[in-house]
C-alpha cells in the first residue's frame, strides 16, 4: 500500500467544480492603463456576466531579437488591482457641483433666466465669488445633471473668452503617450478655443535638461530590452523594480548574462538588492562620484592609454574638436563662446555663418567649418545637414584636431572654479592663434582641452593642478569627491577602470539607467551631464547596451507627427497656446513673492545674470521669445485684434505691427510683468487624466490660497526685502485667482475633491484610446470592455459635448469670426533657433524689436467659437495643404488624407456641404492617427526618410525598406501589439528586431544632433551659461536648508532636527494612481508613510508606526513613520503621492486643520539659466526646455504626533 | 516503486522584484469576497523579516509541521488527528487574526457624500469585520522592504543561529541588504494539512498532487490551520470552511499557467512536472534522523523521467505520455535536479515542499572606514548642504566580481532557510551562478579570459552545455519554456461519472449556490 491515501470516489471530487466556476468568464478584452505609467502593459480584462472581474497580462507581444528575452508578461501590482476601481465607492457615478457655487448660480439664473449674465453677475460679486471658494474642498457635492454642468462650463468659458480673453482658460493633463486621444480631446477643445495648454514633463521635473542640452532632443532612451544588450549597468536616482516593474527582469536577466550592475543611492533601495555593488553616497552628490570618475577616464584612457575608440568617437561624435575663444579678463584667461565660421576669411560670406563653426584641420592645420552645424539645417542650400568630415562650404575631406597639446601657439592659465570648494584655479591650456577677417589674432582652445583643464588632468602642463588622486582639494579627483559623497577614493577608481574598459571591449556598451531620483534635484542638469560626461567619452551614446536612459515621465508617444496635430488642432488653427508650467505656476500661485534672491541658494559667479530676481528673468524671457507665458497681455487679445481691425489693419501682417507698436510704447503690458493684478489671473481651469492640485503641485499649498482661495496650511511669509524689480510687486498678494476649476475624473481624488465641477470620465477599461512608451517599441490599445459605467463619459465625449454646448452658447453671445493673436517663443526644430545670436533687450532699446528674431514670434489666427464643435469632430484641410512631422521631420500627405475621404473604412462628415473625415468616435481618431503617422503607415515612412535624405545629403530611405506595406489599423492593435516602424520621428534604428536605442540613427548614418554643431555638446556657450558657470560640466552642491528657505518661520523659535525629506516613486501606486486603492493600501502600510533611519527615529523618539507629522514653512502632512534600517540617517522618504483624501488626520501643528500631502511641504525653486532660449537647442518647445520645478532638496521637521483627530 | 506525477514550482529567488503581481493576481479571483479578505494564498516577504502571519517559520510558536523524535517516527508537531480531537474545542497554537491583520478599508463615500462644512473631508480606515473606525497595526505585508527593522526584521526567527555581532551587522551599511521570498501553498508530498484534518476533507490531486480542501467536507476544525507550517490554510469567517491555494487548477485544467505564475513579470516563476517515487515518502519523512540530510533525500525521491524504468512504472500506475513528456521537458526538472540549483523552503519541517528555490546572490560587502571631513567641510561653499556623518564606504573589490564568501549575510542565514543549516549547499548553488555569470562574461565581453571562465565552471561542477542550458533558461526563457503544463485529460475523469460526450452538451448548467456550513 502506497504511503497516500488514494481518493477512490470521483463523485468526492465533485465539488471542484465550486472553483472551475469562478474562473469561467464570458470575454476577454485588450486594453491597458492610461495615465502616467510607462510601463504600457497590454492587458486581458476579464468579463463576467457584464461586470469587469479581473485583469491578467497579456503575453503576445511580437518577439524582438532572438538573442533578446521576451517582452512577457508586462503589468504589475498596480496595474492589477485596477479592477477595483470600476465599481469602488471612490467611483464619480454623476456630475457633481458643489453646492456652494451651484446654489449661487441657480439663483443668479433664476433672477437673470440667462446662463451667461448669470456667470457675468456671481464673477462680479466679489463676496459670492469668495463664497463659493472658501468652499471648495470642504464637502457638499452636489449630483447635477450633464446639462446644467455644461451649461455652467460652457457660460463660464464665454464668458471668460469676451471679458478676459481665451488665454485665460487653462487645461492641465498629464503625458498623453498612455492614452493620447484622452488627452487630445482636451488639448483639440483648448486649442480651437484659444486657451492654454500647461506643459508636464518639466512641470514634473522629469524632463532632464541635460538632455537639451547636451543632444538638443527632450528625452530619447533605449527600450527595456536594450538593457539586456548592456555589459556595465550603473543605475542611479531610478529604483527600477518599484517603477520600472515590468521590464525589471531585463536587468535581472542581463546580470545573469555577465553584465556588471552597480546602483548608486542613499537609502538601500529595491533594486540595491540585486546589484553587485550598491554604492550608497549622500543624497543629491552623484554629480561629484561622476565628476572624479571622468577625470580617471580622461587621465588614465585619453591621455595615457589614448584608447583608440575612445578618441574616434569624441571627434566624431562630439563637440570636442571645436574651437572656444579664449576671452581675458584681468589678469587671467576664460573661455568664452564658440568661434563663429564668418570670423575668418574664408567663411566670412557663408549664409548663416554665426551658426556654422570652426575646427582646426589636422593634416593642414588650418581651420575648417565642419558640416552639420544648426546654421547648415536652417540653409536654403541643402544637403549639408550631416556629421561627414567634409568642409562646409568646400566639402573637402577634413580630420579635425582634438588637441593643441602637441602643436599649440601658446600655454594660457585658464581659470576653472570649483564651486563647492569655492575657489578658482589657474590651469595651463594649450592655445592657438586664429586670425579673423578683421586681421585680428584670437586665441581658440578645443573644447577637448577645455575639459582637460576643468577636470584637471594636466597632461604635463603648467598651473594649479593636481598632483594626483588623492588631491583632495583639487577638483575633479577621486579624492576631492570624498567629502560630498562619502565614498573612498578606491571605489571611484575602481568603477572608473572598469566602467571604460568594458566600454573599450564592447565599443560603447554600458549603460546609465536613471531618473527621477536624480531628475528631481536642484542642479539636475549638471549631475546628469557629470554622467553622460563618461558615457560619451568612452564612446557609450548611441550604442546599443549604451547611453543615458532616463525613464521618468517621458513616455514616448511615438506617432507624434500625425497625434500632434490633431492633438493640437493644427489642422484647423497655426499656432497654439501651449505653456511651460513651472514658470507659470511660479508665477501665478504667487511662490515667486516667497522665493527671495536665487543666488543665495544657486551658487553662481557675481554678475549682472546672477545678482536678480528669478521672475524678472522671466519676465524677460516672455519678452525675448525664449518662454511663453499666457495670458499674454493685460489685454484680450480678440479685443485687441478687433481694435487693430478698427485702426485700419486689413490683413494679418497690418494686426501684428498694430500689436507690436502697442507692445514698444507699452500701451499693453505683459502679464508676465504684472501677474497678480486681476485682468492677469487666470480663470478658468480645466483638468483631465491627472491629479493636478496635489499629485505634481510643488507649492500645493500656495494653489490652495493663491488660485483657489480656500483654507491653506502655509505659514511662509513674502520676501519683503528681497522683492522682484521689474515685476510689479503687489503688497498684498491676490487669493482665490480661479473662477471655476472642472475636474473630469473616474475617482474622487485630491484635484476632484477640490474642483467646483467633478464631471464622471470613463475609465481605461471603458473606452478606445491608443498607448505607446518608451520602454517597448509597441502600439497597441486601450478599448471599452464595457460601456462607461453609470452616467460616465469618454474623455473625448465629454469635450466634445463641452466643445458642442460653447458653440451653442457662443451663437447667441459671441457670434461671427474672431481674430486672435499669439505671441509664441522662438521655437526648436524651425529656422527660430538661429534666431537670437547674442542676448540683446529689446525692451529696454539695446536692439529693434523684430518679432521672431530679436522677441516671441506673434501669429494671427483666425477663430469661429460658434463653429468650435464641427471643428472638434472633423479632420481640418490643412492636415492635407501643410503636411505633418515633429522634430524637425516633414512629410506631405495629400494622398493619405484624399484616401481617408475615398475609402470606405473611414467616416466622414458632411461641413458645409463638404465632405471632411470625421473624429467624431474615438476609434475613428485612433485610426485618423495611424493612417498618418511614419509610424504606422509605410508609404508616408518612406516619404519622411525622403525628405531627410534631402536635408542631409546622406542615403536614409533604405531604414523604410521593410516598412513600406505597413498600414496598422485600431482593430489590428486590438487582435495584437504591433511593433511600429522604423522612421526619422525618431533616433534610434529598430528594424529587423534589433532592440531601439538612440542615437543609432546618428551614430550610424551620419545624422547630425539637433544642436548647433550636430554634435553632442561637452561644451554650452549661451551667455547665460557662461555667466552661471555651467559652461563647462562642473559640480554644484545640494543647497543647505537655511539658504534654501524651507524652515524660515517655523524654526524661528529655536532649532530642531532637520531631515532631507526625498519624494522617490512608490511601490504602491503611479503617481497618485492606486495610492488609495483598497489593494494597494493593504498590501502596504494602510497610508503612504514617512520612512525615516532608525537613528533619527531614536533621537526623536519615534517608534514604528507612530503618528507623526511631517512639516515646514509651506505646509504639513500627517501619516505613520516607518522606522528601517535601509534609510540613512538626515532624510526621511515619503513616496509620492499621497491623496489627502485618504486616512489623513488634522494636524496639530496647524491648529487643528486637515494636514495635506507631500506637496505640502514643497515650493518651486526654478534654475535661471534654463530660461535662455532662440539659440539652437537653446530654443523652447513644449514639455522640451525651460526650468523644471524640482522638489528633492526640500527639508522638514518631523514630530510625533500625541494627538490624532480625524 | 510506486510513481507519482506532481506539478511543481521553481521560485527564483535571485530575479525576484517583491512587486506583488502575483499576490493580487491570486486575490482578484480567488480571495476577494467576504471572510476570504485577510487571505493571500499567495504572498511576498521581505527577508529579513518575520512574514505573514507574523513569525510563521517560529514553531515554537505555532507548532506547525512534522517533529521527529530519534528513533520515532515522525508526528505533527502541534495538531495530530489524535491531539488534535482531544483540543478539538480549543486550538492554543491557532494563529488569531492579529497574526494576519484584521482587514480594513476606508470610508470612501464621505468624500463624495460629506455636506459642507469648514474643513477638509477625509475617507477613515474602518475595519472590515466590525464596520468601526480601527487603528490600522498590522497587514500582509507589513514589513515591505525592511519597515520596521526594530520590530520585523530583527526579529526574524532565521537569525536564531547568529550571533548577536552578526545579528546586527546585518543591519549596518556594510552588510545591510534584503531579498524577497514569495510563497504559494508547497503542495508537499507529505502534508501536514493532509494529515491533521479530522473530517478527512484535504486530499492530493492523483493526476498532478494539488493539495485540496474539499469545501463540501470541511467543517472547520482548523487543524490544518494549525499543521500546516508555512501558514497556507486559512480559515474563511464568512463560509466557516479553511480554504488554500489551489494552484489554479480550473486554470491548469484549461491549459493556462497559475494566475501568479502567469502574471510574475519579474519571470522568476517556473512550473513543470516531476515525476517522484511515492513509496521513499515514509522512509525519508520517518527514517531520517538529521534533518540537514532531508533535502538530499528528498531530491533522492525525484525520478529521471528519461529512465526507462521510471516511464514504465509510470505507465503502470495510469501517468499518460503527455505528462510524461511535460515531465521530460519541465524545466523544475533541470533547476532541482539537474543543475541543483533550487532547495525546498524550511525542510526541517518535514512535509517534503514541492515549491523550490533558487537563493539569492547579493552585492558584495563593503567596509567603512572613519574619516574625519572637519577641516575640509570649512572650504565649502556657504550655501552647501555638508553630510557631517564621519565615515567613508568602500565597495572596490580586485576583480569585477566579488567572490561568494564576500557577500552581504552570512551564509547561515540563507542555510536555515533552504537546507536546514547546511552552508555548503547554499555556497555551491551562488558559485554555480556565479560561475555562469563568468562565463558569460567571456563570451559576451572577454574582459574575463576563457582559462578564468573554464576554472570556474568546473570548480562550480558546471559544463559549458549546462552553464549554457542555466543561462537560457533564467535569462531568455519565453512563456512555454518557463511553464510547461501537462494537459488535463479531463475527458478520463469525466468518464468516471458520465458519457464525456454528455458533458459537451450540458457542462455549466446548474445551480451556483453560495457555499455555505453544512454545504
Amino acid at each position: 500500500m502506497s504511503w497516500i491515501e488514494d481518493v477512490l470516489s470521483p463523485q468526492t471530487r465533485q465539488w471542484e467544480e465550486f472553483y472551475r466556476n469562478r474562473f469561467q468568464h464570458d470575454r476577454v478584452y485588450r486594453s491597458t492603463h492610461g495615465v502616467n505609467c510607462t510601463g504600457g502593459c497590454s492587458w486581458q480584462i476579464h468579463v463576467k456576466e457584464g461586470i469587469v472581474v479581473w485583469e491578467t497580462q497579456q503575453v503576445d507581444y511580437p518577439l524582438l531579437e532572438s538573442s533578446l528575452p521576451p517582452y512577457e508578461p508586462r503589468g504589475c501590482q498596480r496595474g492589477i488591482s485596477f479592477s477595483w476601481y470600476l465599481y469602488s465607492p471612490l467611483r464619480i457615478k454623476y456630475p457633481l457641483i458643489r453646492g456652494a457655487l451651484l446654489d449661487a448660480y441657480r439663483a443668479e439664473k433664476e433672477k437673470t433666466g440667462d446662463a451667461l449674465q448669470a456667470w457675468e453677475n456671481l464673477q462680479k460679486d466679489p463676496e459670492k465669488r469668495r463664497q463659493y471658494q472658501q468652499a471648495r474642498g470642504k464637502g457638499g457635492f452636489r449630483r447635477a445633471s450633464w446639462d446644467e454642468a455644461l451649461e455652467i462650463m460652457a457660460a463660464a468659458n464665454i464668458y471668460t473668452a469676451k471679458k478676459h480673453g481665451p488665454d485665460r482658460v487653462i487645461g492641465f493633463s498629464p503625458i498623453p503617450a498612455m492614452s493620447m486621444l484622452s488627452y487630445a480631446a482636451g488639448s483639440r477643445f483648448l486649442q480651437l478655443f484659444g486657451g492654454v495648454n500647461l506643459s508636464f514633463y518639466d512641470w514634473y521635473c522629469d524632463l532632464p535638461n541635460a538632455s537639451p542640452e547636451i543632444w538638443g532632443e527632450q528625452t530619447d532612451v533605449c527600450e527595456s530590452a536594450d538593457w539586456y544588450n548592456s555589459k556595465f549597468i550603473a543605475v542611479m536616482g531610478a529604483n527600477l523594480n518599484m517603477t520600472r516593474t515590468p521590464d525589471a527582469h531585463f536587468f535581472a536577466e542581463a546580470r545573469h548574462n555577465g553584465t556588471k550592475a552597480v546602483v548608486f543611492a542613499p537609502d538601500f533601495n529595491q533594486v540595491a538588492k540585486y546589484s553587485d555593488q550598491w554604492i550608497p553616497l549622500h543624497a543629491g552628490s552623484d554629480g561629484a562620484f561622476w565628476m572624479a570618475v571622468t577625470h580617471v577616464i580622461l587621465k588614465e584612457f585619453h591621455y595615457e592609454k589614448k584608447t583608440p575608440y575612445f578618441l574616434d568617437y569624441v571627434k566624431r561624435y562630439t563637440d570636442s574638436p571645436y574651437l572656444v575663444e579664449m576671452v581675458k579678463e584681468g589678469d587671467r584667461y576664460k573661455p568664452g563662446r564658440l568661434v563663429r565660421a564668418n570670423r575668418i576669411a574664408k567663411y566670412k560670406d557663408v549664409p548663416n555663418g554665426d551658426w556654422k563653426f570652426l575646427n582646426i584641420d589636422a593634416q593642414s592645420g588650418k581651420p575648417v567649418m565642419p558640416k552639420g552645424s544648426v546654421g547648415h539645417r536652417w540653409d536654403k542650400e541643402q544637403g549639408n545637414w550631416n556629421m561627414k568630415f567634409e568642409d562646409g562650404a568646400g566639402h573637402q575631406p577634413y580630420q579635425p584636431e582634438l588637441s593643441f597639446l602637441q602643436q599649440h601657439d601658446e600655454v594660457f592659465q585658464v581659470e576653472f572654479t570649483d564651486f563647492a570648494l569655492n575657489r578658482k584655479r589657474l590651469r595651463g591650456v594649450p592655445v592657438r592663434y586664429l586670425t579673423t577677417a578683421d586681421g585680428q589674432k584670437i586665441p581658440v582652445a578645443t573644447v577637448y582641452d577645455l575639459v582637460m583643464g576643468q577636470y584637471g588632468v594636466a597632461r604635463g602642463l603648467p598651473g594649479d593642478y593636481p598632483n594626483d588622486y588623492t588631491d583632495k582639494d583639487a577638483a575633479y579627483t577621486p579624492a576631492w569627491q570624498e567629502i560630498f559623497t562619502g565614498m573612498d577614493a578606491q571605489t571611484v577608481i575602481q568603477f572608473a577602470r572598469e566602467w571604460a574598459h568594458t566600454a573599450e571591449a564592447t565599443e560603447g556598451k554600458c549603460m546609465i539607467i536613471i531618473g527621477a531620483g536624480i531628475n528631481h534635484w536642484y542642479h539636475n542638469n549638471l549631475i546628469y551631464r557629470a554622467g553622460i560626461m563618461a558615457l560619451m567619452l568612452c564612446g557609450c551614446v548611441g550604442r546599443n547596451g549604451g547611453g543615458l536612459n532616463h525613464y521618468v515621465g517621458q513616455e514616448k508617444l511615438a506617432p507624434m507627427d500625425s497625434w500632434g496635430t490633431i492633438a493640437f488642432a493644427k489642422d484647423w488653427v497655426d499656432a497654439a497656446r501651449l505653456q511651460q508650467a513651472p514658470l507659470w505656476h511660479y508665477i501665478n500661485t504667487c511662490q515667486y513673492r516667497y522665493d527671495g534672491y536665487f543666488h543665495k541658494y544657486n551658487i553662481t559667479p557675481e554678475n549682472e545674470w546672477t545678482r536678480r530676481h528669478h521672475a524678472d528673468l522671466i519676465y524677460k524671457s516672455v519678452r525675448m521669445g525664449w518662454m511663453p507665458f499666457y495670458p499674454q497681455f493685460n489685454k484680450n487679445t480678440l479685443e485687441l485684434c478687433r481694435e487693430a481691425v478698427e485702426n485700419g489693419a486689413t490683413d494679418d501682417e497690418a494686426i501684428k505691427k498694430y500689436v507690436l507698436e502697442k507692445l514698444k510704447s507699452k500701451e499693453i503690458e505683459y502679464a508676465a510683468g504684472n501677474p497678480d493684478a486681476p485682468e492677469n489671473f487666470p480663470r478658468v481651469w480645466y483638468i483631465w487624466r491627472g491629479n493636478a492640485i496635489m499629485g505634481s503641485m510643488k507649492g500645493h499649498e500656495y494653489l490652495l490660497k493663491h488660485y483657489l482661495g480656500t483654507h491653506s496650511n502655509l505659514i511662509a511669509r513674502d520676501m519683503e526685502d528681497q522683492k522682484t524689480e521689474e515685476v510689479k510687486w503687489h503688497d498684498i498678494a491676490p487669493t482665490g485667482k480661479m473662477d471655476l476649476v472642472v475636474d473630469l475624473n473616474f475617482r474622487m481624488d485630491s484635484s476632484a475633491l477640490y474642483s467646483d465641477i467633478v464631471l464622471p470620465a470613463a475609465s481605461w477599461y471603458e473606452k478606445a484610446d491608443l498607448n505607446s512608451t518608451d520602454l517597448h517599441s509597441f502600439i497597441h490599445p486601450l478599448s471599452a470592455a464595457i460601456a462607461p459605467v453609470w452616467e460616465s463619459k469618454t474623455d473625448w465625449d465629454i469635450f466634445k459635448e463641452i466643445a458642442r454646448v460653447t458653440g451653442e452658447l457662443a451663437k447667441k453671445y459671441f457670434a461671427g469670426p474672431q481674430t486672435d493673436v499669439i505671441a509664441a517663443p522662438l521655437s526648436h526644430d524651425s529656422a527660430d533657433e538661429i534666431a537670437q545670436p547674442e542676448v540683446k533687450d529689446w525692451y529696454k532699446g539695446e536692439c529693434e524689436a523684430l518679432p521672431g528674431k530679436t522677441m516671441h514670434k506673434l501669429i494671427v489666427v483666425k477663430r469661429d467659437y460658434t463653429r468650435i464643435y464641427e471643428q472638434f469632430i472633423t479632420l481640418g484641410e490643412k492636415v492635407r495643404s501643410k503636411g505633418l512631422g515633429a522634430h524637425g521631420n516633414h512629410y506631405q500627405c495629400e494622398d493619405a488624407y484624399d484616401e481617408m475621404l475615398a475609402s470606405a473604412h473611414f467616416p466622414k462628415e458632411k461641413l458645409n456641404g463638404k465632405a471632411l473625415p470625421s473624429l467624431k468616435e474615438d476609434v475613428w481618431a485612433a485610426n485618423a492617427v495611424l493612417h498618418l503617422s511614419t509610424l504606422t503607415n509605410g508609404v508616408l515612412n518612406v516619404r519622411a526618410y525622403e525628405n531627410a535624405e534631402k536635408k542631409t545629403g546622406l542615403v536614409l530611405a533604405d531604414l523604410a525598406e521593410g516598412s513600406k506595406d505597413v498600414r496598422m489599423t485600431y482593430a489590428e492593435l486590438q487582435a495584437q501589439p504591433r511593433r511600429y516602424n522604423t522612421s526619422p520621428l525618431w533616433s534610434g534604428l529598430m528594424n529587423n528586431g534589433r532592440a531601439y536605442a538612440p542615437f543609432t540613427y546618428n551614430v550610424e548614418r551620419l545624422v547630425p544632433w539637433r544642436t548647433l554643431t550636430g554634435r553632442q555638446h561637452f561644451y554650452l556657450d549661451h551667455e547665460m551659461y557662461l555667466a552661471f558657470g555651467e559652461n563647462l560640466p562642473t559640480y554644484k552642491p545640494s543647497p543647505k536648508w537655511e539658504a534654501y528657505g524651507d524652515l524660515r518661520e517655523t524654526l524661528k523659535n529655536g532649532e530642531a532636527k532637520v531631515l532631507n525629506c526625498l519624494t522617490p516613486h512608490g511601490k504602491w501606486h503611479i503617481h497618485s494612481t492606486y495610492m488609495e486603492n483598497l489593494r494597494m493600501l493593504t498590501l502596504s502600510r494602510g497610508c503612504e508613510p514617512c520612512w525615516i533611519s532608525e537613528a533619527d527615529a531614536q533621537d526623536l523618539g519615534i517608534q514604528d508606526n507612530d503618528w507623526v507629522e511631517v512639516y515646514n514653512d509651506h505646509g504639513v502632512y500627517c501619516t505613520r513613520a516607518v522606522v528601517s534600517s535601509r534609510i540613512p540617517k538626515g532624510v526621511c522618504i515619503v513616496y509620492h503621492v499621497p491623496e489627502r483624501t485618504v486616512g489623513i488626520p488634522k494636524s496639530q501643528v496647524r491648529g487643528n486643520r486637515r494636514a495635506g500631502g507631500h506637496n505640502s511641504f514643497t515650493r518651486i525653486h526654478l534654475k535661471p539659466n534654463l530660461l535662455a532660449g532662440g539659440y539652437g537647442q537653446f530654443s523652447y518647445h513644449f514639455n522640451y526646455w525651460g526650468p523644471t520645478a524640482p522638489n528633492r532638496d526640500t527639508h522638514v521637521v518631523v514630530k510625533k504626533m500625541t494627538r490624532v483627530e480625524f | 516503486m510506486d510513481v507519482r506525477a506532481q506539478i511543481s514550482m521553481v521560485f527564483h529567488l535571485d530575479k525576484c522584484i517583491g512587486c506583488h503581481t502575483c499576490s493580487i493576481a491570486c486575490k482578484n479571483i480567488w480571495t476577494d469576497r467576504k471572510g476570504a479578505e485577510y487571505m493571500w494564498w499567495n504572498n511576498v516577504e521581505t527577508k529579513p523579516g518575520t512574514g505573514y502571519p507574523t513569525k510563521w517559520e517560529d514553531q515554537e510558536i505555532y507548532k506547525g509541521g512534522w517533529e521527529k523524535k530519534p528513533g520515532g517516527n515522525a508526528r505533527l508537531k502541534g495538531a495530530g488527528k489524535l491531539r488534535g480531537l482531544l483540543n478539538i474545542f480549543h486550538n492554543p497554537h491557532l494563529p488569531v487574526i492579529d497574526d494576519y491583520y484584521e482587514p480594513f478599508t476606508y470610508k470612501y463615500l464621505d468624500l463624495i457624500e460629506s455636506p459642507a462644512g469648514d474643513d477638509q473631508p477625509t475617507a477613515r480606515p474602518v475595519s472590515l469585520i466590525t464596520g468601526k473606525p480601527m487603528d490600522i497595526k498590522m497587514g500582509p505585508n507589513w514589513d515591505d522592504d525592511l519597515s520596521g527593522t526594530p520590530d520585523y526584521a530583527r526579529q526574524d526567527p532565521n537569525l536564531k543561529d547568529l550571533s548577536p555581532a552578526e545579528q546586527e551587522a546585518m543591519f549596518q551599511l556594510e552588510r545591510m541588504a534584503f531579498f524577497y521570498l514569495p510563497r504559494i501553498c508547497n503542495h508537499c508530498l507529505n502534508p501536514a494539512c493532509v494529515a491533521s484534518c479530522p473530517s478527512g476533507a484535504i486530499y492530493k490531486r492523483g493526476e498532478d498532487g494539488v493539495v485540496l480542501i474539499n469545501q463540501k467536507v470541511c467543517r472547520a476544525w482548523r487543524m490544518c490551520v494549525t499543521a500546516c507550517p508555512y501558514k497556507k490554510s486559512y480559515f474563511n469567517w464568512g463560509t466557516g470552511k479553511s480554504e488554500k491555494c489551489i494552484l489554479c487548477y480550473p486554470r491548469l485544467e484549461a491549459g493556462y499557467a497559475p494566475a501568479c505564475m502567469h502574471s510574475c513579470v519579474g519571470r522568476i516563476r517556473y512550473l513543470g512536472v516531476m515525476l517522484y517515487d511515492a513509496d521513499s515518502i515514509s522512509e525519508v519523512v520517518n527514517n531520517i534522523e538529521k534533518d540537514v540530510d532531508l533535502v538530499n533525500q528528498q531530491l533522492g525521491m525525484l525520478l529521471d523521467p528519461f529512465s526507462e524504468s521510471v516511464i514504465k512504472a509510470a505507465k503502470e500506475n495510469g501517468i499518460s505520455d503527455s505528462t510524461l513528456k511535460a515531465a521530460q521537458d519541465s524545466p523544475v526538472y533541470k533547476f532541482v535536479k539537474e543543475w541543483g540549483l533550487a532547495l525546498p523552503l524550511h525542510p526541517e519541517f518535514r512535509t517534503l515542499p514541492m515549491l523550490f528555490y533558487v537563493p539569492p546572490l547579493l552585492p558584495v560587502m563593503a567596509s567603512l572606514s572613519a574619516a574625519d571631513h572637519g577641516e575640509q567641510a570649512k572650504k565649502m561653499d556657504p550655501a552647501a548642504k555638508f553630510w557631517n556623518d564621519g565615515w567613508l564606504y568602500n565597495t572596490s573589490t580586485e576583480e569585477l566580481w566579488g567572490t561568494i564568501d564576500q557577500a552581504r549575510f552570512p551564509l547561515k542565514y540563507l542555510a536555515s532557510m533552504f537546507s536546514a543549516g547546511d552552508e555548503e549547499k547554499i555556497k555551491a548553488i551562488l558559485k554555480k551562478l556565479m560561475a555562469v555569470r563568468i562565463y558569460r562574461r567571456w563570451k559576451t565581453v572577454g574582459d574575463v579570459n576563457e582559462e578564468k571562465a573554464a576554472a570556474v565552471l568546473k570548480d562550480a561542477g558546471l559544463t559549458a552545455d549546462t552553464a549554457e542550458g542555466i543561462y537560457y533558461l533564467t535569462s531568455l526563457a519565453k512563456f512555454d519554456d518557463r511553464f510547461v503544463i501537462p494537459p488535463a485529460h479531463r475527458e478520463q475523469a469525466i468518464e468516471m461519472l458520465e458519457f464525456a460526450g454528455d458533458t459537451k452538451g450540458s457542462v455549466g448548467f446548474g445551480f451556483k449556490e453560495k457555499p455555505e456550513r453544512g454545504w
